[in-house]
């Protein structure tokens, strides 16, 4: 396991979503409310590029002819099928015992921890004044 | 209950080349099809419009899910609509997934839904020119298949004799939205034609009705209901084709059933049985049990797969219907599209895996 | 196979002999209507069931003279008597329903169950029956219901597969109100009244196609009640598919399952997976069993796909001809499965058969003033 940093914190703001290549492997990192949640870019489902989906919030109903919206920014939707994903479990939203998608352990480092390593360093230079989204892989 | 599908647990089916048996390519504008047009019918085009059985223009009135129901990710970079731009269908199906041929299946603008039955037929024709320029020329892993007026069946004689000639046209496309069920004899001319010229009858819904509601009891509310209208429409037009005794008259004809699913047919089959045993005075033309015209004439094509809760139970479906009558279709670029690396979610042997991904099409289509 | 004594038949079809026998149950009015523009000379059969079709009538079942069912010592002999049942649910399915006018159909339907309640149920303590419904109108729909399910002896409400509209949509929710209300599952049976071509791709040639389009029908009535959300309205609303054939059912379960996990925010109300709701809230009567008669197998293959024995009732559907002989039953049915089909589903579904409603043996003789 390595630590691999792959955003500065300021680049990726509440409700956007990066698409970053770790090892080869494509991982969507997300911001939900100011935290940080990286889940990989392929759907259990057929395999669909998973960070190309919306993020959306929560269609909920109390019966039929109701509808409203909450957990707004919780929630990815696969860009093929349109399926659910909650971006905090990777859970589906409609079969979470079936369907997950598959997550990495994300973590927060400030620049000066990092500038002592060991780290790998994508794309960008870590700079002591910053911090970056670090995920474990 | 299963163990859970992780994404880890995927695994991509192994690399073959494969005949993907439904492609969609579309207009990149309005305009696309005005090369291919005489004059008249591209002023009638700019003034008139298209005249379908719809209640609005130029959108359906069930409006779809996911990106006008489309894959999110297919939209080009450069405009148009999904499956438009044919580089970036190179690249994100044909050129990945290993498409050996690609079938096409055009279905906007043709004139399977027009109402106006001269205008039907020049679109048809413009439709079947614009695939050979623009698709079939410069990718040579594509076929087309014939888009013909299917409401004015005499016109459709012609079309299907004239593009019989090039070996780029590989069936003859028929929706099944038609004005009544296929098996009646008015039909009976493009049946006459399609066995002649040894093509097969591929048919795909299109999205505006031949004139009835999307069920015996109306139209639906919602799409859901509608998308899985696609699947019971068909019944009625394999039932109407056998019972008409289709195939006893055009005895070599073949039919492919494109985006309706498959597993619905073994228990067709037994139900029509039932009642021919019962009624067979009806129809004395009907000289065999439905099931088996069923199993000699209909191929099916995969797409949308049908899921079950256990995997496993996919294998007796097929088992009943036949591993050599199922064709892998994609459905590229729609949003219901199949992953031909993820479609089937049980193990299949080498020899079954070979003949659903590509040696069923190619005996199907003589590819 | 043979069905064991004591079944619970969920389906057979008595009908009224002519429509000069609804008289007596009419008000003035409708009476006069009835016999000055010769209506009363109709028999109101339904289109679906041409009397002489073999569908309509096992040969060995046809009474003499007269409509396929009317004969009452016959249906004694052959469908009670005959097979032992210990009930059987009557589904008088009188034409009134194709009726365009409202009104007449109301009057009609509540003659026919009238009829019910007075030729068969006082005649005979096995028969129990269903509430023909006008409809048509929703509201005098619900207002019959809501007069009939006075008689404990009346255990569901009857409706066409095919009608006017999809009978999942919200125009027909106060029939699911007052059916729920009354504890009445809905059952709902095959046959159309027409107002549509029986397929997407127009009006057949045969009647046998007509017959094969009803399993895609109940496919089309079934996703219309999980889309419009009838069974989140409705919490106790039970569904009994009625001549239906079984075999289609997988299909639907995969095919509704997949769907909804990608278009879920379009129908959000429906709260969890289609086929769990359908395995716990609708049922199929056995006949016809759409089964290859070589391939026992099938049946048993089919209820795995379901993933419950617990949603079959059995019926014998007389005088329908889907059997021959006493080979109503599938073979090679485990005990507990069998046990299910024959009553115990049955008991399940239908709170009136297990005596909830009923005064214990005793079943309320009609008195002809009910209207």
């Amino acid at each position: 396991m390595a630590r691999h940093v792959v955003a500065a914190v300021g680049e990726l703001k509440p409700g956007e979503k990066k698409l970053v290549n770790v090892k080869g492997r494509e991982i969507g990192l997300f911001n939900v409310d100011g935290e940080f949640f990286a889940l990989a870019n392929r759907c259990p489902h057929e395999g669909g590029p998973m960070c190309e989906g919306r993020i959306t919030p929560l269609v909920q109903s109390n019966g039929p002819g109701d509808y409203s919206l909450t957990r707004k920014g919780e929630f990815l939707r696969c860009p093929w099928h349109g399926w659910e994903f909650e971006i905090r479990t990777g859970q589906s939203y409609c079969d979470p015992a079936n369907y997950k998608l598959r997550q990495f352990k994300v973590a927060v480092e400030p620049g000066e921890t990092l500038v002592k390593g060991p780290y790998v360093a994508e794309t960008f230079p870590v700079t002591v004044e910053e911090n970056y989204v670090v995920i474990d892989m | 209950m299963n163990a859970p599908v992780l994404e880890k647990s995927l695994q991509p089916q192994q690399r073959l080349a494969i005949v993907d048996c439904d492609i969609h390519p579309t207009h990149k504008s309005p305009a696309a099809l005005v090369p291919y047009l005489p004059a008249r019918w591209v002023e009638h085009a700019r003034t008139f419009g298209a005249h379908v059985r719809q209640g609005l223009v130029g959108q359906l009135t069930h409006p779809r899910m996911m990106a006008a129901g489309q894959r999110a990710d297919s939209y080009p970079a450069s405009g148009g609509p999904p499956g438009s731009d044919l580089p970036l269908m190179q690249k994100q199906h044909l050129d990945p997934n290993g498409v050996e041929i690609g079938m096409l299946v055009a279905l906007a603008r043709g004139g399977m839904e027009e109402q106006n039955q001269e205008f039907a037929a020049a679109l048809s024709h413009a439709v079947n020119d614009w695939q050979i320029e623009e698709w079939i020329r410069p990718e040579p892993r594509l076929r087309a298949g014939i888009v013909v007026p299917q409401d004015d069946p005499m016109t459709c004689v012609g079309e299907i004799e004239l593009r019989a000639q090039n070996p780029a046209f590989r069936q003859i496309i028929v929706s099944p939205r038609t004005s009544e069920p296929l098996g009646r004899r008015r039909y009976w001319p493009i049946y006459e034609a399609a066995e002649r010229v040894g093509l097969p009858i591929g048919l795909h819904p299109a999205g505006a009705s031949g004139g009835h509601p999307s069920t015996g009891s109306g139209w639906p509310t919602y799409y859901l209901q509608e998308h899985y209208s696609f699947e019971t429409g068909m019944q009625g037009i394999v039932a109407s084709m056998i019972f008409e005794g289709i195939f006893e008259r055009f005895p070599k004809l073949r039919v492919c059933m494109i985006e309706c699913g498959f597993s619905w047919t073994p228990a067709l089959g037994w139900r029509m049985d039932k009642a021919w045993e019962r009624m067979r005075k009806e129809v004395p033309h009907v000289k065999r049990p439905p099931s088996e015209y069923l199993r000699e004439h209909f191929w099916f094509a995969t797409q949308p797969i049908e899921e079950p809760e256990n995997p496993k139970h996919l294998v007796d479906i097929i088992d009943w219907i036949g591993w050599d009558k199922l064709v892998f279709s994609s459905d590229y670029p729609h949003w219901d599209f199949d992953d031909p690396r993820y479609t089937f979610k049980i193990n299949l042997t080498e020899k079954q895996r070979t003949a659903i991904f590509r040696e069923n099409a190619k005996a199907l289509y003589r590819l | 196979m043979k069905v064991p004594h004591g079944a619970i038949d969920c389906d057979i079809h008595p009908a009224v002999p002519d429509t000069r026998a609804l008289l007596p149950y009419l008000d003035d009015y409708w009476r006069d209507q009835f016999v000055n523009r010769h209506i009363d000379r109709s028999a109101f059969t339904l289109m679906s069931y041409p009397p002489n079709s073999p569908l309509s009538c096992r040969p060995d079942w046809r009474p003499e003279q007269g409509l396929p069912g009317s004969d009452f010592a016959a249906l004694k002999r052959d469908a009670l008597d005959g097979f032992g049942t210990r009930y059987s649910i009557c589904n008088v399915f009188h034409g009134a329903i194709a009726l365009f006018n409202e009104d007449m159909a109301a009057a009609l339907c509540a003659a026919v169950n009238d009829w019910t309640a007075k030729e068969l149920l006082d005649r005979d303590p096995r028969l129990r029956a269903s509430i023909l419904v006008p409809l048509q109108s929703p509201a005098l729909a619900a207002k019959e219901i809501e007069r009939v399910a006075k008689d404990p002896r009346f255990v569901q409400v009857l409706m066409p597969v095919m009608a006017d509209h999809l009978i999942g949509g919200r125009a027909y929710w106060p029939i699911y109100e007052a059916a729920e209300k009354h504890r009445l599952p809905v059952a709902v049976h095959a046959g159309s009244t027409f107002r549509h071509a029986p397929t997407y791709s127009g009006w057949t040639s045969y009647q046998v196609e007509d017959y094969v389009a009803n399993g895609a029908a109940f496919e089309n009535m079934l996703v219309s009640f999980i889309a419009e959300g009838v069974f989140q309205k409705y919490p106790s609303l039970k569904l009994v598919c009625t001549e239906s054939g079984v075999t289609w059912l997988p299909t639907l379960l995969w095919r509704v399952n997949k769907d909804w996990r990608g278009v879920r925010a379009e129908v959000p109300w429906i709260d969890r997976l289609p086929s769990d709701i359908v395995r716990e809230r609708v049922r199929f009567t056995l006949q016809p069993l759409d089964v290859p008669k070589a391939d026992a197998g099938v049946f048993l293959k089919t209820m795995e796909h379901i993933g419950s024995d617990r949603v079959f009732l059995f019926s014998t559907d007389y005088p329908h001809w889907h059997f021959d002989g006493e080979e109503v039953l599938p073979d090679g049915l485990p005990e507990d499965s069998l046990r299910r089909l024959l009553t115990e589903n049955a008991l399940e579904t239908y709170p009136r058969l297990r005596g909830d409603d009923t005064l214990a043996g005793n079943p309320r003789p009609h008195d002809g003033a009910l209207q």
